[in-house]
C-alpha cells in the first residue's frame, strides 16, 4: 500500500520531467496520466495479492476452508479495489496540483469519480483474477502484466476516453455516458466470469 | 517402429492425416498458381493486391483457431480429458502463427492501399490485441507445473480471452468511429460485391486451402504432443528401472 503510494508519486514526478508542466498543451495528457498511474500502481498491488499467500501455503487453507471459492475471489477483489482507490485518492489530486490543472466545474468531479470507480472496478476485477493465475508461476511479476494488459484494453480505452471528455470538454457528455456503459458491461461480464471460473484456478 | 523389447510402440499418425497431407500439398500449389498467375491483376493497386488472398485466409484461420481454443477449453473444463487440452494448446500456437502472418501481410498491403503502415482501425487493433493475448496464453502453457493444473489455468484463460474479443472490437470501433468509417470490402459484408468473379473464386480457394493447412498442422501438432507425452512416460519408466 505505502509502496503503491510512493510509486505513484514517483511516476507523477517522472511525468513532470517528461512533459513540461508549465506548458498548457500538457493538460490534454492528464486523462492518460491518471490511468497510467492507476495501471502501474494497481499492477504493483495485484502482484503481491496472491504471492503473499504462498509463503506458508496459505492458499491451501483457502481451498480447504468451508467456503465457496468465489468468496476468496471476492475478498481479494475488495481488498485490491480499496487499495487502488486509496492510491488514486491521493495521487490524482497530487497530479492536478503539480501540473496546475484546474477542473472545469464541480460537476465534472462527480463524473470523474464515477468513471474512476467503474474503470478501476473493471481493471481490478480482471487483475485479481489473473493475479491468482500468474501466482503459480515463478516469474509472476512478469507474467501478470502480459496477461492483464491485452485483457484490460477495452476498459482502459473506455476509461481514458470518458475521462478526457469529462475533464476537457463537457459538451460531449452523452458519449462519455456510452463509454461508461461500455465499462459497466465489461465490469459485469468479467466480474461474473471471475466468480464462476475462480474455483478452477484455485483447485489444486 | 517396433523396438525389440516391446516397450516402445509409438503412436502412429492416422490414415486421415496422411490423406489430408497428400491433399494439402497439391492444393497449396494450385492456390499459388491461382493467386499469382490465373487471377487478374487488380487495376488500382497492382500486384500488391495479391497478398490480400493470403491475408484474408490467414485472418479467417486465426479466428477459427482461437474459436477452437475456446470450444476445447470449455470441453476440457467439463470432461478433464487430456486430449482436449492438447488440442486447445496446439490450436493456440497455430492461431498465433496465422495472426503473425496477418499482422505482417496487413501493413504491406495497407502501405499501398491506405498509404500508411498501420492505422488504429478496429479490425487491426483487435487482431493485435488477440496476438498478445494468445502469446500470453502460450506463456501460461509453458509454465512449469503438473499438466492438470496447467490445463485448467490455460482453459480458463482461453475462455476469458474469447470473451474479451467482442468487447475489444466494440470499444475500438467506438474509439475510432469518427475517424475511420468501416468501408473496407474485405469482410463478409462486401466480399463478393465489387470483386471480379475469378478473384472471388481465387479468394475462396485460398481460404479453403489455408483451412486445410490449418487442419493438417493441427493434426501434426496433436501427434507431436502425443509423441512428447509418450517419450515422457518412457523416460519415467526407464528411470524407475534404473533406480529400482
Amino acid at each position: 500500500m505505502s509502496t503503491m503510494l510512493i510509486f505513484s508519486a514517483l511516476v507523477i514526478v517522472v511525468f513532470s520531467f517528461a512533459f513540461d508542466p508549465s506548458n498548457q498543451a500538457v493538460s490534454a495528457l492528464i486523462p492518460g496520466m491518471i490511468w497510467i498511474i492507476t495501471v502501474f500502481a494497481a499492477i504493483l498491488g495485484l502482484n503481491r495479492s496472491f504471492t503473499a499467500e504462498q509463503r506458508n501455503d496459505h492458499i491451501h487453507g483457502f481451498i480447504v476452508a468451508p467456503i465457496d471459492p468465489s468468496s476468496v475471489f471476492l475478498g481479494k477483489f475488495i481488498a485490491n479495489f480499496i487499495f487502488v482507490l486509496a492510491v488514486q485518492l491521493a495521487a490524482i489530486p497530487l497530479l492536478f496540483l503539480l501540473f496546475d490543472f484546474r477542473v472545469i466545474t464541480i460537476e465534472s468531479i462527480f463524473y470523474l469519480a464515477a468513471i474512476i470507480l467503474l474503470g478501476t472496478f473493471g481493471f481490478v476485477t480482471t487483475g485479481t483474477f489473473l493475479a491468482a493465475m500468474s501466482a503459480n508461476s515463478k516469474s509472476s511479476e512478469m507474467l501478470l502484466p502480459i496477461l492483464l494488459f491485452p485483457l484490460a484494453t477495452p476498459v482502459l480505452i473506455a476509461a481514458v476516453q470518458a475521462t478526457r471528455i469529462v475533464l476537457l470538454d463537457l459538451e460531449k457528455l452523452s458519449s462519455a455516458y456510452s463509454w461508461m456503459q461500455l465499462m459497466a458491461v465489461y465490469d459485469l461480464i468479467f466480474f461474473a466470469a471471475g466468480i464462476i471460473l475462480f474455483e478452477y484456478i484455485l483447485e489444486v | 517402429m517396433k523396438h525389440d523389447n516391446g516397450l516402445v510402440s509409438l503412436p502412429e499418425p492416422g490414415m486421415l492425416h496422411r490423406a489430408l497431407l497428400l491433399l494439402a500439398v497439391p492444393m497449396v500449389l494450385v492456390s499459388l498458381y491461382l493467386v499469382f498467375i490465373w487471377s487478374p491483376v487488380e487495376r488500382q493497386m497492382g500486384v500488391v493486391q495479391k497478398i490480400f488472398y493470403f491475408h484474408v485466409g490467414s485472418a479467417w484461420n486465426a479466428f477459427l483457431a482461437f474459436f477452437v481454443v475456446m470450444v476445447f477449453s470449455i470441453l476440457f473444463l467439463i470432461t478433464r480429458k487430456r486430449i482436449y487440452d492438447m488440442i486447445a494448446g496446439v490450436s493456440a500456437e497455430i492461431g498465433v502463427i496465422f495472426t503473425a502472418i496477418v499482422l505482417t501481410t496487413g501493413p504491406i498491403w495497407a502501405r499501398s492501399a491506405w498509404n500508411t503502415w498501420w492505422t488504429w482501425e478496429p479490425r487491426l487493433t483487435t487482431t493485435l490485441i488477440l496476438f498478445f493475448m494468445y502469446i500470453a496464453y502460450i506463456m501460461v502453457r509453458s509454465l512449469d507445473m503438473e499438466w492438470q493444473k496447467k490445463g485448467r489455468l490455460s482453459a480458463v484463460l482461453g475462455i476469458v480471452g474469447a470473451l474479451n474479443v467482442p468487447i475489444v472490437y466494440m470499444s475500438i470501433r467506438w474509439w475510432e468511429s469518427n475517424l475511420h468509417p468501416v468501408v473496407m470490402g474485405e469482410g463478409a459484408d462486401g466480399a463478393g460485391g465489387g470483386m471480379e468473379p475469378s478473384m472471388f473464386f481465387t479468394l475462396m480457394f485460398t481460404v479453403f486451402t489455408l483451412t486445410l493447412v490449418y487442419i493438417v498442422l493441427m493434426q501434426s501438432g496433436v501427434y507431436i504432443e502425443k509423441l512428447r507425452l509418450h517419450a515422457k512416460k518412457l523416460k519415467a519408466k526407464q528411470q524407475e528401472k534404473m533406480t529400482g
